[in-house]
Order: structure tokens, then C-alpha cells, then sequence
């Protein structure tokens, strides 16, 4: 079990948190200006990938405040925690 | 009892204590320190179980938690009889009772040993072969294979002990109480590290607490005496914690372990009341220390699992720490130096060793002199190739070796035995260390796995990381853990070491035999009856990953995880397959260590603290009124009110019946409230919902229907302006924390710029639910001074209130198609206005009616219920809501979504209402919907999502979607079930009052 450093509460147990999914995909601005690919790419399209990925997360049963992590998906190790609409810290 | 197999002044047994217990309905003796198995031994009973498959006699083998043969029920009292314990691990107790578990009718005569003698036909993936063919008879075979397999009996009442869990958290956790263990602990407690130190047995020390012989000193002390000081020392250290009885069960990412104290196993049955049995302790560790020690291998031969073979270990374990002699004429069985140390230890208390086995034809240790200068024959060069006695070994012959190990040669030679040991060397414990993420590497030159790298802040020490020797053990830990920790002054400086033991080693993973393969029962694993044969099957018949052949012979799957035979297994393996050890890696490690009770896991949390259990102000009044009710997620919701002899239809058609005629009155203080409140608020529900929320007047309702970006029904309800920017968004039941998880989303993430704010008021209000003709009259009497009349108050607005001197906010919105009020008030007033209500109504047959009601009277209506006819895959056209989605709005939740490809498809399954010929019949929810039954396969068309007999049009009605159901309308359909087909017909979802007119209905 995860312990996430919540960047508004600090550093909790994984059970209060809920995960949301890949980080950095914005929500188009005009959706109805995208084709059907162009919208199923926003609406299905995950990388999944082995590594570093960024991820939401929501500290659902804390401040309710949502952010995001970089967590390396074959060991675990979470590398950054940082808030919504800043970069990633790490590559 | 003739043999005397207890000797005196052990180091666990109290001989003061004597305890009686019974096994297999007879009773012995033991004493107080004794474990099943060794007052079993004690008492000259070697054999405890039949195998799993064979049905084989089998004994005990080790004297720990690796055990994979004694497995035994405990308790014959139903309620806490307790499959699969391992004798080894149990300590005797007044009133013990326990028994062999698979087989029948005895231990001693088992029908099942038929399996033994059919073996030849029963060989790996037999079942998976034979009972394939023809497909169909699975279901026959079922019953009895079922019945044949299975280890023991599972209790049939509820566990009546109390169970619990407790946090921890500390410093430094160190795993495993022996020599490392107890050096580590102190390093760290004496540094200011708060450190908790556990072990799973009932005592300090480990295997080296019994390291009593005078080949073994450190610092010129005996060893065990030297490790008892330490104890000493530990046991009064103030940052430190010891748990013993506590095995971990698990080691997860983080520094994360679960472990399970034991805390009343070992006492008298009477002295066990009300107190906790087992403690489930969930520990986060800034730093973990595992010295989980090593488990000694066995030798793959000929009949190696017959009753009174034993690890040479275990029998060591059993003299020096329980004072018991597992024979009265040994022989040892070994290929590495520490079976000698057996040896001397059986030897000092007078016990006969008939002999040495040994693999290796080169022996140079202090310790094999001794041996031989007490008279014991030591046959260097030889294996044992066959052994005999049916329920308990009586002998067994042993041949020479080749050079090369591959073969044996020679005369057979004959020995007779009545206890053999047997060692193959050592394994480390790596399993919680792999659990946790850790990659291990091979060491050749003892064919050992041992950590390579760390996934957390941990450090193995001590042999479960590769130290065997106690000159490496003392010196390493002391290293590690100084570096591991930080340190730089500990009171260990310098260690002289005395050991008698030579490391070398003979490894054969497969000893020879002079029989073919074939013709040999070489266990693997003990537990699940595979043999080398069947690993060389196994890879004969081309599997190669050892993940595979350990499903396919079912080599390691049993509850012990196969912690004795996986790496032997792994040896054929890789010999057979002419490939490198280290290249297959090992099957994966997975929680729990030793199996742990459910008890254990779910701790408090049973009977009425399964869940959290939510209710509403008002449920007082409906427990008082004879209510049923029903679970919508968490609440309890009242479901319906069953007068005097009736069931719930007759309650239900009642209800239904008073709310149209008269008046009914619901709880509806389950629904979710959001406040939403900020300048952007209007805005805000534009986007979020379907439909248009900007011209929304203050004072004024509208249902709004709220989708997932990919276009699906997520959930539904009625919001309200309160003021300029400030609304009161109603939601479903069971929907209410994920939406507003939803909306704070989308609040953060997506439009931050959005100045809005979300409460959840769930819980702050009282909801309650007036509806029918006469309802007005009633609430203008609850609430005189507020006018009522339709002008003022028409249907879809809200007025803010007092009841007395509380304020409180009236709706007139209707989920019923009734005139309707919905009182909101602060929730510890809700019980007294539901009454003054229910006064108020008297004259008017003011019914209260629960949820199937209400379901019944919003299905009369047409109206949906979101998750019982949707399913995530309703899109609002699909339900024929076509009226509820703006066109004008530039985007909202879902928008794009609903013109996709798929979306706009015309034989989606879409929303109607069914009605059936027979219009008594009532149809089954989730029955199907087909239109040929004719063609095969019968094409699916749909289900039937909500039904009900309708006592107010006094016929069945039902909502279904059905593929292109929309242009179905007066279509036949048919529902088969399992008895007959049922006619019915597409018709409108709306049943009743299409035009609304009962909402201002005028009586």
C-alpha cells in the first residue's frame, strides 16, 4: 500500500486516496469541432505504459483536492507529487 | 508405552506441566512447550495424514511453518474447527483436540490409498486429461472429485472469537528472532530507534537458541548460552517492542507488512473467554530488517515421504529444545555438514544413530571426527535409493555413487531405521523479501537464491540473506546493519567464532536410482503428491516456464507454498532442460507467509459492523411502524409498511393505491444534496448538465440529466435556485459521493477558472415526501402560514419557510406524477414534522409508502431509475429523452459523445414499456426480450429492467430496452422463460396521466 504525500495534507495512507487515470489530458475546448477519431482518442486513448507515468490522483477521503504523481508502474516507487496544472518535476 | 522417546531438561518443555490432549479421538500426554508434533513424536505417533492425492501415510517432517505433511483439523467443536493447522506450529493446550483430515474412515485405514496403488494412471494434468472427454460429463465427475479432494473440513457456524487490528507504526521492523534478528534489534533500539521485533514462534532465538554443543562458541561461550545474555539485554531495552506468536503474513510496496499476532492459541480452552484471539497488526515501517533465517532442503528419492522421515533439522530441533527422540535407531541422510550436528546432538543424550549416509565422497570436519569416534558408520559416496515400512520407515538400502553423481553403483546395501533425517542443505527465506518487490540473484556455489536488490528501505541479514556460517552471520549483520541504519558505534567489536562446520556441499537435486524414473515415487512436493516424474513429464510434454509446470503438476500450490521442494523442483527443472538455475527464476512468492484465518482478516468488522450502516432521521418512526427495509448502498431505506398478515405485494398494491387516491408519504432523506454556491454556479450546471440552467428563475426546480463524457446516463435529479448563485442539486441514493467527486473534478482539473463551491448536505436535511390529491391540504395544515395555492406555489418552484421557529425549504416537484411537497429541514426535526405530517393527514388515509412504492409509482409514470434502467451503456436518446438534451448549448458532459458513430446507431437497445397479453401476468426483471424463437440461436433483443403489477391501472406494466426499440411500438415481442414464452407488446414507457394532469389534480 502506497503512502502519498498529498501536497496540501502531507504524507497519508493509499486508502484515503482514489486514483483518476492518466494525468495530462486536457479536455478539448471545442469538442464539436473534433472528428469522431479525434474525440475517441481524448475519450479512450491511455498509454498505459511500463515506467514512469503521471498520474491523477484524488485525496478523496482527506482535503478533496485533486493532484497529480509520477509513479514508476513496475516498482511502485512514486517519484514526484505535484499540483494540478504544473509540470511534471521529473522526465 | 514401552519406548522411552522424552528425555530430560530440554529448553522449551516445563516437565512440572503435564497437559492431556486428544488426537484422533485418543487421548496423550505432553507437557507444557510442546507442540502438537512433538508430543506427538513424544508418544511414538509418526504418522498424522494421508497425502493429497495418493492418500499416501504421511508424518511430520519439520518442527516449523514449512511443514507440509502434518496438517491437522483442530477442534472438533463445530463452530471453531479449524482446517489445514499445521501440527508444528500448535502448541499443546488442556482440552486440545485434533484430528488427521484427509481420509476416510481413518488414519490408519484410508479407502483412499487406492490411489497409491493406481498411481501408475494418475500422473500430472490427469485430471485435467481424462475428465475432459465427454464434455458434458463434468458435471458428473464433479460431485466425486470434489468430494475426494479438499483439505479438511471448514467450520459450519460463525467463528465466535473476537478479532481485531491495530496500526503500527515504528522505526525500524525487524522480521525473525533469531541471531541476526536479536543483534539487529539491539543495534537499532540502542540507537534511539523505536523497533519492534517479531517472530512466529512462542520463544527468542531461532535455531541457534539450541546451538548448545561445544563446537559452536562465540567469544569463547557457548553459543546459545552467549545469544541467551543478549536476550537478557534486549528484553529490558526501552525503544524496543517484542512480539512473539507473530508471523508476517505479508510484505507489501512501502514498507507496508501485515502480520498476525497470535494471542490466545496456546492457552487452556477455559482461560480463552472474551479475550482477542488473533491481533491483525498493520505495520508501516520507516526501515525493515528481515532475518528470517533458513529453511533446510530434503532429498528427492525413492519413497522419500514415508511417516518417521524427518528433516535432520527438525529431529535436532525436536531433542535439544523439547527433549524428544523422534527414534530410538537413526539414520542421517545427507549431503552437507549439518545432519553431523544432528548427529552429536542425538548422540550426547545416548540416543542410536545407525549410521551416516552421505552424498559426498570427501569429508574434512571437526564435526565428522566426532562422529566417527563415536562409533557411528559413515558411508561416504552413497545415497539412499529406496526405504520401506508402510505407516512408519523401517529401513532402507543405499547404494554408491558414480563420480559424477548421475548414477549409483555397486551392491545395494541394506539398513534398518526407524527415524531418518534428512538434509540437503539450506535454502534461504526469501519469500517476504519477493513478496516485497525484491529481484533475487542465484549463488552457485551453494545453489542458493538470495536478495540482489531492495524494492523499499530494507536489508536482509543473516542466512535468509546467504550467511549460513555463524562467523558470517555475526560479522555480516553487525556490517549490514550499521551501514542499513546509520550508525557508527554498537557494543559488537570483534567476534571470535568457533564453528565445527565445513561448508562444502555435494548438490544433487535428483538423487540416482537404480529403478527407472518411472518405476519411483521421488516426492517434490510433499503436500500435493508431485513427484520429479512429474516435472519431467511435465517437460516432456513441452511446458517450460516454471509458472507452468508449477500449475501443470501443481508443484507449489499448495498451503504451504511449497517451501520445502520449489527449489528441487527448479533443479530438475533446469538439469532436464540442460539450462542455467538462475535463468527461470522462481514461481512468485504471494501473500499470506502461513495462511491466516478470515477471522483474522476482517477483524471487528463483522455482524452489524460488516459496513457502516447509514439512516435516516425519521428511522425510528418506521422501525416503530413495522417498516421492512431495504440496503441502497449504505442506507437503510424503509422499503414498505406491511400491515397486520400482509405480505409485501399486498403492502406494495396498498401503498401504491392510497398515494394516487388519497395521500402517501415518503422518506426521501437518503437522496444526495449538494450546495453549490458562487458567481459561476449557473455556468457551472450548464456544463454539467444536459440541459439549459441559465434562465432558471430563483424559486424554481428542473430536473436535470447528467452524462459521462461518453455520453451515458450517470446520473439524474432535481435542482433548484436558491438565490442568484446559489442552487441545491438533488441526486440519487447510491449516486450522491461519486457525483460530487465527479463535479470537484472537473471543478479542479478541467475548469479551475470556475469560481463555484460544493458542499455535501446529505446529511444536514430532512427530505420528506407528501404526495397525492390530498396533499396539499395536509402540508397547508403543517405549515399554515405559507400559501399553497397554485398560483403562489405552482409545480417545479420552492419556497424558503418556518415550521414553528425552523426554517425550512419546500419543493413541489413530483417523482410520483402526483401533486407532490418535499419538505427539507435540518435533520433533528425531521422525525417530529414527519409526524406532525402524518397527523396532519389522518383524515386523509396518509399512507407511508416505502421504496418499492416508489419505484412502482414512478414506473407508472414512465420515469426512469438511473442504474436499474441504465447501465452505462443508456444514452438519453436511447431512453427517449431526447427532450431533456439542448440542442443550443455549445458543449456540456457527454455532447460530443451522443453523435458519435456508435451513439447514433438506430438498433441501440432503447428504452420502452412492455405490456403483456395476459395483463395478471407480471414479467421478471432481467427476463429477456426476443422476437423469433424459431430462428437459432435465438437473437437477444434485450431485458426487462423494471416491473410490476400496477394497482392503480389494474394491469402488469414494465419498462425494457429493446434493440431499435423505439420504432417498435405496438410490436409483438416475446419473454421466454423457463416454463412457457409470454406475449407482450411494445407500447409507451408512459403509462399513466401522459398529458400530467394529476400534478395539479383538484379533488
Amino acid at each position: 500500500m502506497f503512502l502519498i504525500n498529498c501536497p496540501f495534507c502531507g504524507e497519508r495512507e493509499q486508502s484515503e486516496f482514489k486514483a483518476g487515470g492518466e494525468a495530462h489530458i486536457e479536455r478539448p475546448k471545442q469538442p464539436t469541432e473534433l472528428s469522431d477519431d479525434e474525440w475517441a482518442e481524448f475519450l479512450f486513448m491511455r498509454k498505459n505504459i511500463k515506467g514512469v507515468q503521471f498520474e491523477r490522483w484524488n485525496h478523496a477521503h482527506g482535503c478533496r483536492k485533486w493532484f497529480n504523481i509520477a509513479r514508476d508502474t513496475s516498482n511502485d516507487q512514486i517519484k514526484a507529487v505535484y499540483k494540478m496544472g504544473e509540470k511534471p518535476p521529473v522526465k | 508405552m514401552s519406548k522411552n522417546l522424552r528425555f530430560k531438561s530440554s529448553k522449551l518443555v516445563d516437565e512440572t506441566y503435564r497437559i492431556s490432549f486428544k488426537f484422533n479421538n485418543k487421548t496423550y500426554y505432553g507437557y507444557k512447550g510442546d507442540t502438537l508434533a512433538s508430543a506427538l513424536l513424544a508418544n511414538d505417533v509418526h504418522l498424522v495424514g494421508r497425502s493429497f492425492k495418493y492418500h499416501r501415510p504421511r508424518g511430520i517432517m519439520t518442527a516449523g511453518s514449512e511443514e507440509p505433511n502434518a496438517i491437522i483439523q483442530l477442534h472438533d467443536n463445530t463452530s471453531r474447527t479449524e482446517p489445514n493447522v499445521r501440527a508444528t506450529e500448535i502448541e499443546i493446550y488442556e482440552g486440545l483436540v485434533a484430528s488427521s483430515q484427509n481420509c476416510w474412515p481413518s488414519v490408519n485405514f484410508d479407502i483412499g490409498g487406492i490411489n497409491n496403488i493406481l498411481s501408475p494412471i494418475l500422473p500430472a494434468g490427469f485430471y485435467y486429461k481424462t475428465f475432459m472427454w465427454p464434455k458434458s460429463f463434468w458435471e458428473k465427475y464433479e460431485y466425486f472429485i470434489r468430494k475426494s479432494a479438499g483439505l479438511g473440513k471448514s467450520p459450519k457456524e460463525a467463528d465466535p472469537d473476537i478479532y481485531e487490528h491495530k496500526y503500527i507504526h515504528c522505526d525500524v521492523l525487524i522480521i525473525g528472532a533469531g541471531i541476526s534478528g536479536i543483534m539487529a534489534a539491539k543495534m537499532s533500539a540502542k540507537n534511539g530507534l523505536k523497533t519492534l521485533l517479531v517472530d512466529e514462534k512462542s520463544f527468542l532465538g531461532g535455531s541457534t537458541i539450541y546451538d548448545n554443543s561445544e563446537f559452536s562458541k562465540i567469544n569463547n561461550q557457548i553459543t546459545s548460552s552467549w545469544l541467551e545474555k543478549e536476550i537478557n539485554e534486549i528484553s529490558k531495552l526501552e525503544n524496543l517492542e517484542i512480539k512473539t506468536r507473530t508471523s508476517v503474513a505479508a510484505f507489501h510496496g512501502y514498507n507496508f507488512l501485515l502480520a498476525r499476532e497470535n494471542l490466545t492459541d496456546h492457552l487452556p480452552i477455559n482461560q480463552r473467554e472474551n479475550k482477542i484471539r488473533h491481533r491483525l497488526l498493520k505495520i508501516r515501517a520507516k526501515k525493515v530488517i528481515s532475518a528470517t533465517g533458513a529453511m533446510e532442503r530434503p532429498l528427492i528419492f525413492d519413497n522419500n515421504d514415508r511417516p518417521g522421515i524427518l528433516l535432520s533439522s527438525a529431529i535436532k530441533k525436536y531433542i535439544d529444545l523439547y527433549g524428544v527422540a523422534c527414534g530410538e535407531n537413526n539414520i542421517l541422510f545427507t549431503n552437507n555438514d549439518t545432519a553431523y550436528e544432528t548427529a552429536m546432538s542425538l548422540v550426547q543424550r545416548g540416543i542410536k544413530v545407525n549410521a551416516i549416509i552421505d552424498n559426498r565422497e570427501q569429508i574434512d570436519s571437526k564435526l565428522s571426527y566426532e562422529v566417527e569416534k563415536n562409533n557411528i558408520r559413515i558411508f561416504k559416496g552413497y545415497t539412499v535409493v529406496d526405504t520401506y515400512g508402510y505407516k512408519r520407515i523401517n529401513g532402507l538400502t543405499i547404494m554408491e555413487l558414480s563420480k559424477d553423481g548421475q548414477k549409483v553403483i555397486g551392491k545395494k546395501i541394506k539398513l534398518s531405521c526407524d527415524s531418518l533425517g534428512v538434509s540437503g542443505g539450506w535454502t534461504p527465506a526469501v519469500h517476504l523479501f519477493t513478496q516485497s518487490g525484491g529481484k533475487l540473484k542465484f549463488r552457485e556455489d551453494d545453489q542458493v537464491f538470495i536478495p540482489n536488490k531492495y524494492p523499499s528501505d530494507q536489508l536482509s541479514v543473516g542466512s535468509c540473506n546467504g550467511d549460513l556460517g555463524l562467523d558470517e552471520i555475526t560479522i555480516n549483520t553487525v556490517l549490514s546493519v550499521k551501514k542499513f541504519l546509520n550508525i557508527n558505534n554498537t557494543d559488537y567489536k570483534t567476534f571470535e567464532i568457533v564453528t565445527a562446520i565445513n561448508k562444502s556441499k555435494r548438490n544433487i537435486w535428483l538423487l540416482p536410482s537404480n529403478k527407472i524414473l518411472g518405476k519411483t515415487k521421488s516426492f517434490v512436493d510433499y503436500q500435493n503428491d508431485a513427484t520429479a516424474k512429474d516435472i519431467k513429464l511435465a517437460l516432456r510434454e513441452g511446458f517450460r516456464s516454471i509458472e507452468h509446470v508449477k500449475r501443470y503438476t501443481t508443484t507449489g500450490m499448495g498451503t504451504d507454498q511449497g517451501k520445502l521442494g520449489n527449489m528441487h523442483a527448479l533443479g530438475i527443472i533446469s538439469e532436464t532442460a540442460g539450462t542455467k538455475m538462475g535463468e527461470h527464476g522462481t514461481t512468485t512468492f504471494r501473500p499470506p507467509y502461513t495462511p491466516l484465518t478470515f477471522g483474522t482478516i476482517v477483524g471487528r468488522n463483522v455482524g452489524e459492523f460488516f459496513d457502516i450502516i447509514r439512516r435516516t432521521p425519521i428511522h425510528d418512526w418506521h422501525v416503530a411502524n413495522n417498516a421492512k427495509f431495504e440496503n441502497v448502498g449504505q442506507w437503510k431505506r424503509a422499503w414498505y409498511y406491511p400491515n397486520k398478515n400482509e405480505n409485501m405485494h399486498q403492502a406494495v398494491q396498498r401503498e401504491s393505491k392510497a398515494a394516487r387516491d388519497c395521500a402517501g408519504i415518503l422518506d426521501a432523506s437518503t437522496l444526495g444534496k449538494i450546495d453549490i454556491q458562487g458567481t459561476d454556479a449557473s455556468e457551472f450546471l450548464n456544463r454539467v448538465y444536459t440541459n439549459a440552467w441559465s434562465k432558471l428563475a430563483i424559486g424554481k426546480c428542473r430536473y436535470g440529466l447528467m452524462l459521462n463524457e461518453d455520453g451515458m446516463v450517470y446520473d439524474d435529479g432535481v435542482t433548484t435556485r436558491l438565490d442568484e448563485n446559489h442552487y441545491i442539486m438533488t441526486t440519487t441514493t447510491g449516486g450522491a459521493a461519486n457525483v460530487l467527486g465527479k463535479l470537484e473534478d472537473y471543478l479542479q482539473t478541467e475548469w479551475p477558472e470556475l469560481d463555484v463551491y460544493l458542499s455535501s448536505v446529505t446529511d444536514h436535511y430532512a427530505t420528506i415526501s407528501v404526495c397525492g390529491p390530498h396533499s396539499k391540504k395536509i402540508v397547508s395544515k403543517v405549515i399554515p402560514d405559507l400559501d399553497f395555492s397554485d398560483e403562489k406555489f405552482p409545480h417545479m418552484s420552492f419556497k424558503n419557510t418556518k415550521i414553528g421557529q425552523i426554517k425550512c425549504r419546500v419543493m413541489r416537484i413530483s417523482f410520483t406524477g402526483e401533486q407532490s411537497y418535499e419538505i427539507n429541514i435540518q435533520s433533528n426535526y425531521g422525525k417530529s414534522v414527519w409526524e406532525k405530517c402524518m397527523e396532519a393527514g389522518k383524515d386523509f388515509n396518509i399512507t407511508p409508502y416505502g421504496t418499492e412504492t416508489m419505484h412502482l409509482l414512478r414506473a407508472e409514470k414512465g420515469f426512469i431509475i438511473v442504474g436499474q434502467d441504465t447501465d452505462a451503456t443508456m444514452t438519453p436518446i436511447d431512453l427517449q429523452m431526447n427532450w431533456i438534451v439542448s440542442k443550443k448549448k455549445y458543449d456540456f458532459i457527454g455532447k460530443r459523445s451522443l453523435y458519435r458513430s456508435d451513439t447514433i446507431k438506430d438498433n441501440r437497445k432503447q428504452l420502452v414499456g412492455l405490456l403483456t397479453e395476459n395483463p395478471e401476468e407480471v414479467l421478471e426483471e432481467g427476463a429477456q426480450i426476443v422476437a423469433d424463437i424459431k430462428k437459432l440461436p435465438i437473437e437477444m433483443l434485450g431485458h426487462v429492467t423494471s416491473s410490476y403489477y400496477s394497482p392503480n391501472l389494474n394491469k402488469s406494466i414494465a419498462l425494457g430496452v429493446v434493440k431499435g426499440g423505439k420504432k417498435m411500438l405496438g410490436q409483438k415481442l416475446i419473454i421466454p422463460m423457463e416454463n412457457k414464452n409470454i406475449n407482450v407488446t411494445v407500447a409507451d414507457p408512459v403509462f399513466l396521466d401522459k398529458k400530467g394532469e394529476r400534478l395539479n389534480a383538484k379533488l
